[in-house]
């Protein structure tokens, strides 16, 4: 079915280059360095959610993750392709590699490949239009930082004064939270206008319903010997709902000299399934694999961020994150016959964090930032975070989404 | 439940306006397709007087607008490159898309000043396609004139008569006026100016007059203070034995009489070197809308060049 459409949708992208519309290509690449102090956790963890890849970081550090190279063209006025690649764990990785058909008309667009999913509004922006030098504690806790789909959406504006957008979304289900291929869709609304000549905004409603198959996450067994690190396993369904909100202030609609912004999104994620685990020491209670019984989860979080543009060039930004343990049900018996009851996954902690931002941008194609965080995303462990930042870009003007 | 259905299938089949529903990028466009069109269009600006066309953000509304256009009517040369591409993606609008007879690009048809002869970040924002600015010379404005009547008519085909007509009438009065504002503009032919932006190449290249100098060091980098010192010991420095000011950086702004800015543009920069200099700091309307005067494009001449001469 997937590769049908696909198909169908490179015969409309074949067409028109054939019938010899313009093409239009263009390449930027965005470098970015990060130097970060941190204090120095053995294991960084969200307390109270899987961990979706971790994180063994060093103390102080120099990295120039999220460096991208970005090619895209249009093909006449019916389609344009683009490709991100980005530096990531000194690797590059397909961030985004998609077809986008623009000449369905009536409001239509349909898109093929590797993108950034629509659902809520930080999702779709890759790390270097971002206003801090890293991502929410939810984006980080639901994807691991950002949600990709290798799938198929199709959009639609409606014809009304109003901005008014809804999109659905089918895909592998490979990314985190699925795993195993066994699928993901989504759907999202967004609906968005301005108020006077000064204000505008957008608000969206998004929801994700993805299927999991042996997705593994970080846990610590019960072996008397000693603890060893096992695999978790978690297969069956994951259900995300969120709604996101930004409004943005601008005098009389100039936003070159003065400009603030006001974003915030909450979600609200359901799991039930089971769980098991995985090891192949020998005296691990894991050998082999393990099933531990189901497992249910209900949690909740989100962020709000604002930002202040308060003299040409110089901008301030202050974010507040905030997750909750929620609910999990599960058979505490048998789960803790093989994993450590203080394991990340099973705390009650809450994590928040505080962030500060101040940057500088000589211009649109560089910036120099400063941020601050507290960091309370592990329970007793109060990380006080400095960051600095440097974002470059050369070859075409690049253009954000609002 | 039946009733209620043939009534949505009605509304939706009937027209909702007949007339072409234009989306200008900015005011000087929607202005242009309202004298080509009279009330056989509609003409929506994006953006207005007191906006940086360069710096705009891609709006939901501006996405809800396009969505619903016939024809898109920009500058081009990459002015709206950091807010138009996106805008019209996220339409969803077949019609509209760049190639597509629905989207129409003015600075195609005139001669663009100032095309770099190699583009470099570190000479600013640099447009490759030259400077976008095309709307003050009223010039460019007949050379847009013709081909957006023709594609009015080419998406409106039963009132194409209508678009050539009243585009005939619109040069007639174009260019009667032109004749009328370069008499006006005789005293002003070699005055040295001092402009915020490159905003007025193409007004100083009709009129005659000489750009002496620009507030921001490259295109599009906010003026500095070192820069705007500068720019204030050239002004103070008497020109030596008599010689005329070289072209050159050094002499740049010496006998400038008159600082100019955009509504848009901060007016600090411009004020702090009018209180040092002794030069006053004009505000030209820079577009339709730019002034209490400048309400349609021949008011935009009439008040730009009434401004440049003292008058207001």
């Amino acid at each position: 079915m997937q590769r049908i459409a696909l198909l169908a949708l490179a015969a409309s992208l074949a067409l028109p280059a054939a019938a010899g519309e313009e093409f239009a290509p263009e390449a930027s690449l965005i470098l970015q360095g990060q130097y970060r102090r941190t204090k120095d956790v053995p294991e960084r963890a969200i307390s109270g959610y899987w961990s979706a890849g971790h994180d063994h970081g060093a103390s102080r550090r120099l990295t120039f993750d999220d460096s991208e190279l970005v090619a895209g063209a249009r093909l006449g006025g019916s389609a344009r392709a683009q490709l991100n690649l980005a530096w990531h764990n000194n690797k590059v990785e397909v961030e985004e590699a998609w077809l986008q058909a623009l000449g369905l008309g009536n409001g239509f667009t349909l898109k093929g490949g590797r993108f950034l999913s629509g659902i809520g509004y930080l999702n779709e922006q890759h790390s270097h239009a971002w206003d801090f030098a890293d991502a929410p504690l939810m984006s980080k806790a639901l994807f691991g930082e950002h949600f990709a789909q290798d799938g198929l959406q199709l959009k639609w504006v409606a014809p009304t004064e109003l901005f008014v957008e809804l999109g659905a979304e089918v895909g592998r289900g490979n990314a985190f939270p699925g795993a195993g291929s066994k699928g993901a869709a989504a759907f999202f609304a967004h609906a968005g206008d301005d108020v006077g000549l000064s204000h505008a905004w957008r608000a969206g409603l998004s929801w994700l319903d993805s299927r999991a198959k042996g997705r593994e996450g970080h846990f610590e067994d019960t072996d008397p010997l000693g603890p060893n690190e096992v695999a978790g396993r978690f297969s069956g369904r994951s259900r995300t709902v969120a709604a996101d909100f930004v409004w943005k202030w601008a005098p009389d609609g100039n936003p070159r000299y003065r400009n603030f912004k006001i974003q915030a999104e909450v979600f609200r994620r359901t799991e039930s399934g089971d769980l098991a685990c995985v090891s192949d020491v020998a005296t691990s209670p894991c050998l082999g694999g393990l099933a531990l019984g189901s497992l249910r989860s209900v949690q909740t979080g989100g962020y709000a961020q604002a930002v202040w543009q308060f003299m040409p060039q110089w901008r301030a930004g202050y974010r507040y994150d905030r997750l909750n343990a929620g609910a999990k049900s599960y058979d505490a018996a048998t789960a803790f016959a093989a994993l450590d009851p203080a394991n990340a996954y099973f705390s009650r902690h809450r994590p928040t964090r505080h962030s500060l931002m101040l940057d500088w941008s000589q211009d649109e194609f560089s910036l120099l930032r400063l941020q601050l965080a507290r960091d309370k995303s592990m329970p007793g462990v109060t990380d006080n975070q400095l960051t600095l930042q440097y974002i470059v870009s050369f070859g075409a003007h690049g253009a954000h989404k609002f | 439940m039946k009733r209620l259905f043939l009534l949505i299938l009605l509304a939706a089949a009937l027209p909702v306006r007949a007339d072409v529903r234009v989306f200008a990028c900015e005011p000087e466009w929607a202005a242009l397709a309202k004298e080509l069109g009279g009330d056989k269009v509609s003409a929506w600006s994006a953006t207005h007087a007191l906006q940086d066309p360069h710096r705009i953000e891609a709006r939901p509304s501006l996405i809800a607008r396009a969505r619903n256009a016939q024809l898109v009517v920009c500058t081009g040369a990459e002015l709206e490159a950091g807010w138009l591409p996106p805008v019209l993606r996220e339409s969803g609008n077949a019609a509209v898309q760049p190639g597509r007879p629905g989207y129409f690009e003015a600075a195609q048809f005139v001669t663009r000043l100032e095309i770099p002869t190699r583009i470099d970040r570190s000479e600013g924002d640099v447009h490759a396609s030259g400077n976008p600015h095309i709307q003050l010379d009223p010039r460019n404005l007949l050379a847009v004139a013709a081909p957006l009547a023709k594609r009015l008519g080419e998406l409106d085909a039963a009132n194409a008569g209508h678009y050539a007509a009243r585009q005939q009438a619109f040069a007639e009065r174009m260019r009667a006026a032109i004749a009328r504002w370069e008499k006006e503009a005789i005293p002003l032919r070699g005055l040295r100016v001092v402009a915020q932006h490159k905003s007025f190449s193409y007004l100083f290249h009709w009129l005659g007059l000489v750009e002496a100098g620009t507030l921001e060091p490259k295109p599009g980098i906010e003026p500095g203070s070192a820069h705007l010192a500068q720019l204030l010991g050239q002004a103070k420095a008497r020109p030596e034995g008599g010689a005329s000011p070289g072209r050159g950086s050094t002499l740049g702004v010496q006998q400038a009489r008159l600082i100019v800015r955009t509504p848009f543009d901060s007016p600090r920069p411009g004020e702090w070197l009018a209180e040092r200099s002794g030069m006053p700091l004009v505000t030209l309307p820079f577009t339709v809308g730019g002034s209490e005067r400048a309400q349609d494009l021949f008011g935009l001449f009439d008040d730009t060049l009434a401004k440049l001469r003292g008058e207001s």
